[in-house]
Order: structure tokens, then C-alpha cells, then sequence
């Protein structure tokens, strides 16, 4: 067996000499309009200079899963619900209105419309502003969330622990 | 009077946070003491603006607002500091 340093996800020395303002947001819902808020939040906070963690958990999970990804789970149960469980930053769909995708394909050429930024465009630009990304292993093992049909660029794969030692050092700590 | 400005960044049309964004990349390529004009038809600019000079630490030298025909258009003009 070998073993593999592994950076800490929240380095101690890091967190005492700079103390930048730091922000925190759980995106526990996969809805577009909730990720939207999120994703503006994170962009917008990594714009005024300060450090930004996003953690994904439960249906927000499906915010990075690759689009069509289903599942690669060992049993079946898990794997049904990957499949069932639609992800992808381009499929969201919205909390009200969604009306079986009409509502939401009419929200998103209102977006492009007005220049506004999608999700998946959103997120984008977090990742090129430095905005750290966590996955929640508890909720990816509950729903049959394998590594392999998450996007790339995912910094992190942790638990509660993880956030909180992060969220303990923010001014900013949401739940989305 | 007006200011000047040694380069211009143009964001009409975008909503926040997207001419934040587009500024905090822009100042990036900017030499210390270069001032940057953001072009904006975002209203939220007025406020969002000072806010980002505040926080980044940038020097906000002031913003103007004028009437164009497709509606009101706001300048801020950005000292970069660091």
C-alpha cells in the first residue's frame, strides 16, 4: 500500500497571518435560481479580493455534475437514483415556474436576452477568480455521486468538518 | 470638468455582478496610478462600485451619470492603487 501526502483542505499558518475576508456558502439546492444567487455571491465576493469556498451538497451536487452524467455506483439503488436524478449546470431547473422545462427555457432566453450569465457561465468565472470548490462525500455516497461524473476542477472532496473549519474563519457564511 | 482616463471598460448592457467582475479582471492589467473608466447602464453601480473600491482598496475618483438616448449611463472612474 502507498501512501500520498495530501494537502490539508484548510491550512492553519494560511488562515492566521492573512486574514483576508472570507466567505462561505453551502449550495445545498440544485434549483437555477438558487444556484444562480450563489454563483453571483461567490463571483462577486472573489471580485472585492475576498477568499471564497463554496461547498455542494445534496441536489446543489448537481450544480457540477457533468451534463447526461448519470452514475457509476456498485449497487442498484444508488445507481437508478443517479440515473433519475438529472445533473449538469445547463439543466437546473427553477423553484417556481419551472413548468416542465417551458418555464425555465423561457427564463434562460430572458437571460441571454438581457447578457445575463447562465449558470454554467457563472461558475466558469468563479473557477477563473479563484473561487474553491468542495464536494460533499457524504451526500455523493448517498446519491450514487461518483468523482467521475463531476466536472473538473473540483479542489475538494470533504465532510462537515472541512466547512465548518472554514466557515468558522468567515464574515460571510450562507446557506443556499 | 470631466476626467480622464488612461483606459475604458466598457459594460453596457450587463447586469451585476458582471461589470464588478469585468473590472476587478480589467484592473489587473492596469499600471499603478492608471485610472480606468467603467462604462455602465447598471443602476446598481452607484452603490456597488464605491463598495468595491472600499473593499479592494482602490481609489474611486469619482463617478458621473448621464442621459443617453437609450437611457441613463454611468461612469466611474478607478485609480488603481496596488
Amino acid at each position: 500500500m502507498t501512501t500520498t501526502q495530501m494537502d490539508p483542505a484548510v491550512a492553519l499558518a494560511d488562515l492566521q497571518t492573512a486574514k483576508p475576508d472570507r466567505v462561505t456558502i453551502v449550495l445545498l439546492s440544485g434549483d437555477l435560481d438558487r444556484a444562480m444567487a450563489a454563483f453571483i455571491i461567490a463571483t462577486g465576493a472573489a471580485a472585492m479580493g475576498m477568499k471564497v469556498t463554496m461547498f455542494f451538497t445534496f441536489w446543489g451536487l448537481n450544480t457540477i455534475r457533468r451534463k447526461g452524467a448519470t452514475s457509476s455506483a456498485k449497487d442498484w439503488l444508488r445507481r437508478m437514483f443517479g440515473f433519475l436524478n438529472k445533473g449538469g449546470a445547463e439543466s437546473l431547473p427553477l423553484s417556481r415556474f419551472h413548468f416542465g422545462g417551458v418555464g425555465t427555457r423561457m427564463m434562460q432566453q430572458v437571460m441571454k436576452q438581457n447578457k445575463m450569465p447562465g449558470v454554467p457561465e457563472l461558475m466558469e468565472t468563479a473557477m477563473d477568480l479563484g473561487v474553491k470548490f468542495i464536494a460533499c462525500t457524504t451526500t455523493m455516497g448517498l446519491m450514487g455521486i461518483t468523482k467521475d461524473t463531476l466536472i473538473d476542477g473540483i479542489d475538494q472532496f470533504a465532510g462537515v468538518t472541512t466547512y465548518l473549519a472554514e466557515a468558522k474563519h468567515g464574515s460571510v457564511n450562507l446557506f443556499i | 470638468m470631466t476626467m480622464q482616463a488612461d483606459v475604458k471598460l466598457d459594460t453596457l448592457g450587463y447586469f451585476c455582478p458582471m461589470p464588478i467582475i469585468m473590472t476587478s479582471k480589467k484592473i489587473k492589467e492596469l499600471t499603478l496610478g492608471q485610472v480606468l473608466e467603467v462604462v455602465s447602464d447598471d443602476e446598481g453601480i452607484k452603490k456597488d462600485m464605491p463598495a468595491w473600491c472600499e473593499t479592494t482598496g482602490h481609489h474611486l475618483m469619482g463617478m458621473e451619470e448621464e442621459q443617453a438616448t437609450s437611457g441613463r449611463i454611468y461612469k466611474a472612474f478607478v485609480k488603481k492603487t496596488k
